[in-house]
């Protein structure tokens, strides 16, 4: 793929822990073009922060590799990546802990200005402030309020004002929305589509919600402990889901049309802990279809249509049993 | 309504609380059926008042901040208001429990899973100690968990196991009705998926009545039987499930349902209710959606708008559906 | 919703707004003012020892030892015959001084220490806080003497020999604080937005741990009073004839049965700047942090 504008390869990030190395990502790769929105589900604890974290090197990655327009983003001195911070920003899930309670919302949105020295003099910093908080739909007069005063819907605003203050190219959403109530949800997730048209942005969007995700993304990724398991487009993980955690994920959402829902798959167990994790295929354990291979061997992501990735031994012949 | 004679008629309830910022009116004069059996979603956003109305139910509300100021919650023919402290603790847990949302702090972190079930068996019926705790084991077999890790700490499960060890407490005494107070929304959506089914079927072997507590429409489609929508310390629309989900009839309901992305659906933008739920110390005078009501009019501003019956068990609390009013 | 809705838009406030607003919520809080103004006239009499105490301060008058408060001596007089209205002003220089620098100093000291070590953690926390409970392990006193020992004694000395003494309190006050602060998001935050570590310290993490610095440190005042006077009255800190309260205290311990008097003013003396320093720290706390503003 050419055009991607991020492109991550086999990116890990273990985590020691005082019960043994916690494999939080586990070898994952996905490349994110121009432009787009690529959706990161899974459940909790499966790696999708700790991805979106790896990526800006809020953790150091511990190997593989992030390429930003072809350039390796885990290599780069401490110099370089500061400069590299302007161009991706990320937006953090919780509206309440993400915003330091001591600053006004003017310092909190120029905070990213003033440490990589954008503006040489205050009235233009000032300027800037404002114009981002119109951006995001804040009201002007919210300037000197602190975050305890303000809603979830606003502070989370504050929080994406700060990420496009410098005016960055590609932003990790991680659960920018899951915080909030369906309403002021509603309101953000808008006001997100709005903005990405308006800036060409590129978003990866993180999320534990599907119907979300589905909403937003143009791909989506989905991720079970630590692995990618498949990757495509929106509409054909929705049409014909290939990986049977994907089809068990895609039942269990409740939905207000249960009726129109093919089959119900409720998994047994629980999702198993990323420390120490036995080699073969990590879902194999709570799989309806696993084969003795499915423990021996780790299925890769490979290519099985065009742009469709799925990581199982057995995809095809899933498909031919439900075709029966 | 109907024959049946209704477990659950809340007639008029209003609690407040008292506090810096003013008296909050955290539910103001709601009324609520529910008959024997039933499954009851109580949908609305944050701040709506649902947690409030539960705790009322069970006469938890804490004091001295919050008080009742007055109506009716009969159960099983009784005022529960008007029960003494000490006929209401013989009442909870064995007529009427609840289930709330965070498993891990409902959970006592320093007794077995075994001994706060039996605890609940202890309180309620008079059994020896073996008794009950053999009692809580065939508990936990039922919410799928095997017997023999009733000897666990509640650390050594996962937030599902947690959440099916609280609902074996809940369940314990066979109550009549069980107020689950978003029971789910801690969890995974395949765990959510776990325990809702779990649920489903305790319910039906049980015949027991249940409060579903939940900001998710999806989940009130999957389990529930009849339907509340809350906004603003009331009850704004109560019907059926398939009658609400066909015809949503208050605007507040109607943007609910625009506002939750729908997996089954393509919509390319969210319909949003624009602003903000209203401070409830200050509460807006007449309907208190009208500031954010795109169908607002003159007199929503002024008078609080009456109840009315759209169809059979379908009723609204909005001036659209007035008497002879239009339709929409 | 509050009091932004009457501003005209945009006019952001800056920095000295800010501080001014701070001093605003201050000057609600009554308590605070009290405090504020009795350690203004503390500071007051101090610099101006010369001008308002009646006599100097190490003035015998052995005809006169132990007399009871009266008119010419509102304090009494001492076992020299010395006014101890006048020791008592005088004193406040060297108390006062020795209470404020020398906590300060170890605020600092020990601020830093806790905050590196709370917030690089790992190998350089167990080096600093190994090294610190190795000091603290020693009693605070004993520490206090060794170090005047080593330097000899001195009013400079005193300071830096009761600052030290009291850096391991501080910066594990510090360190448990960053420790509880440094996980948070908006720490993450600041990174993200390409914040260096230093930055992320003193703007980030200091300001939401200043809530236990300042009651620690408004104690600690007094801990350092009294600390110095044991230096004292050991021949390690103030020679004899300068007063200095903590001196006074335990030089009139001896007559407490029959001169009461000599050791309640200097004891009030400290109280009072303990009591000041304490309601003013609170307040100051309080005012400081803006999720407490809303007291409408
Ligand atoms: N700093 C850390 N130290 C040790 N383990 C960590 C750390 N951060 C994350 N982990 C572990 O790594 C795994 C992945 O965590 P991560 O936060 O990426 O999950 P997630 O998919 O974002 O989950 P959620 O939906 O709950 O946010 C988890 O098992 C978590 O416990
Ligand atoms: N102990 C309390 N003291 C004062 N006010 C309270 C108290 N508990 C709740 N309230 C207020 O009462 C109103 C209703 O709260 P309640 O918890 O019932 O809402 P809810 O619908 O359960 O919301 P959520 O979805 O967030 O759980 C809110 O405005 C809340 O701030
Ligand atoms: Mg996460
Ligand atoms: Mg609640």
């Amino acid at each position: 793929m050419s055009e991607a504008l991020l492109e991550v390869k086999g990116l890990k990030k273990h985590f020691e822990t005082k019960k043994g190395m916690l494999h939080a990502i586990d070898g994952v790769d996905f490349a994110i073009r121009e432009g787009e929105t690529l959706g990161l589900v899974g459940e909790s604890g499966c790696g999708k922060s700790t991805t979106g974290r790896a990526i800006l090197r809020l953790h150091e990655p511990s190997s593989g590799q992030v390429l930003y327009r072809g350039e390796d983003v885990t290599r780069l001195s401490p110099a370089r990546m500061k400069a590299m911070r302007r161009r991706m920003q990320i937006v953090f899930q919780d509206p309440y802990s993400s915003l330091n309670p001591r600053l006004p919302v003017a310092e909190l949105i120029a905070e990213p200005l003033r440490v990589n020295r954008v503006y040489a003099r205050k009235p233009e910093e000032a300027e800037r402030v404002a114009a981002v908080m119109e951006l995001v739909g804040l009201e002007a007069r919210l300037i000197d309020s602190y975050p305890h005063e303000l809603d979830g819907g606003r502070r989370q605003r504050i929080g994406i004002a700060r990420a496009l203050s410098v005016e960055p190219e590609f932003v990790v959403l991680d659960e920018p929305v899951s915080a909030l109530d369906v309403c002021i949800q509603a309101q953000i997730l808008n006001l997100m589509a709005e903005l990405q048209r308006k800036l060409g942005l590129t978003y990866l969007f993180i999320s534990h919600n599907l119907s979300v995700v589905k909403h937003v993304s143009d791909r989506i990724a989905v991720m079970y402990l630590g692995k990618i398991v498949e990757l495509s487009d929106y509409k054909s993980i929705f049409v014909e889901p290939l990986h049977p955690y994907t089809q068990a994920l895609l039942s269990a959402i409740p939905t207000t049309r249960p009726e129109r829902r093919k089959e119900r798959i409720i998994l047994e167990g629980d999702v198993p802990s990323p420390i120490e994790p036995s080699p073969g295929c990590r879902f194999c354990g709570r799989c309806r279809y696993r084969r003795e291979r499915c423990a021996a061997e780790t299925p890769e992501l490979r290519e099985v249509g065009a742009g469709r990735f799925v990581a199982c031994h057995y995809y095809d012949a899933l498909g031919e049993k439900k075709g029966n | 309504m109907s024959e049946t004679t209704m477990l659950l008629d809340i007639r008029g309830l209003t609690v407040r609380y008292g506090t810096q910022g003013g008296e909050v009116r955290a539910v103001e004069g709601l009324d609520l059926s529910l008959a024997r059996g039933e499954t009851l979603g109580f949908v609305g956003e944050t701040g709506a008042g649902k947690t409030t109305t539960a705790l009322a139910v069970m006469r938890l509300v804490p004091e001295p901040a919050g008080r009742i100021c007055g109506g009716e919650v009969i159960f099983e023919g009784e005022d529960l208001l008007k029960k003494s402290p000490r006929d209401m603790r013989s009442i909870r847990g064995s007529k009427i429990s609840m289930i709330f949302q965070d498993p891990m702090t409902s959970l006592d972190p320093v007794k077995t899973v075994g001994e706060q079930i039996a605890e609940m068996i202890g309180l309620h019926e008079s059994v020896s100690r073996r008794e009950a705790l053999a009692k809580a084991q065939a508990m936990l077999e039922t919410v799928g968990i095997r017997a023999e890790r009733s000897g666990d700490y509640p650390h050594q499960f996962s937030g599902g196991m947690k959440q099916r060890v609280v609902i074996a407490i809940a369940l314990a005494c066979n109550p009549a009705l069980v107020i689950a107070d978003e029971p789910t929304t801690a969890l995974d959506v395949t765990i959510q998926a776990q325990v809702l089914d779990l649920m489903r079927k305790l319910k039906d072997r049980y015949r027991t009545s249940m409060i579903l507590i939940t900001h998710d429409l999806g989940v009130v489609a999957e389990t529930c039987d009849k339907a509340a929508i809350m906004y603003a310390g009331n009850i704004v629309e109560y019907a059926d499930k398939a009658s609400l989900f066909a015809r949503p009839s208050h605007p507040y309901t109607q943007g609910l349902f625009g506002s939750v992305p729908d997996i089954e659906s393509d919509a390319e933008s969210l319909n949003v209710i624009s602003g903000l739920t209203p401070d409830p110390t200050d509460l807006p005078p007449g309907c208190p959606f009208h500031p954010r009501c795109p169908r607002a009019e003159g007199a929503c501003s002024t008078q609080a708008p009456p109840k009315v019956e759209i169809e059979e068990g379908h009723f609204v609390r909005c001036f659209l559906h007035g008497s002879g009013g239009r339709a929409r | 919703m509050n009091d932004a809705n009457a501003k005209p838009a945009a006019a952001r406030r800056g920095r000295k707004g800010r501080v001014l607003e701070v001093w605003r919520r201050l000057k609600r809080n009554r308590l605070a003012m009290a405090g504020l103004a009795i350690l203004a006239v503390l500071f007051l009499t101090a610099l101006l020892a010369d001008l308002v105490a009646p006599f100097p301060s190490d003035k015998q008058d052995l005809e006169n030892t132990f007399s009871f408060p009266s008119r010419a001596h509102l304090f009494g007089t001492d076992e020299f015959g010395r006014d101890i209205l006048s020791r008592v002003i005088h004193g406040s220089r060297i108390s006062l001084s020795v209470g404020f620098l020398a906590v300060g100093f170890s605020v600092v000291i020990g601020g830093a220490i806790g905050a590196v070590a709370g917030f690089y953690g790992k190998r350089i926390d167990n080096v600093l806080m190994r090294f610190m409970d190795v000091l603290m392990s020693i009693p605070q006193i004993l520490l206090a003497i060794s170090i005047v020992a080593a330097l000899g004694p001195g009013l400079w000395n005193l300071m830096i020999a009761v600052g030290i003494s009291s850096i391991p309190g501080y910066a594990r006050i510090v360190r448990a604080s960053v420790l509880s602060i440094k996980d948070r998001e908006y720490i993450e935050a600041a990174r993200a937005a390409g914040s260096g570590d230093a930055r992320i310290i003193f703007r980030h993490i200091v300001p939401n741990c200043l809530a236990p610095i300042i009651v620690q440190s408004t104690l600690g005042v007094a801990t350092a009073i009294l600390t110095a006077a044991g230096l004292s009255f050991i021949g390690l800190g103030i020679q004899p004839p300068t007063p200095e309260w903590g001196a006074m205290l335990s030089g009139g311990r001896g007559y407490i049965r029959d001169y009461w008097y000599m050791t309640l003013f200097p004891g009030l003396a400290i109280v009072f700047t303990i009591l000041g320093l304490n309601v003013l720290g609170d307040g100051l706390r309080d005012a400081l942090d803006p999720r407490l503003k809303s007291s409408r």
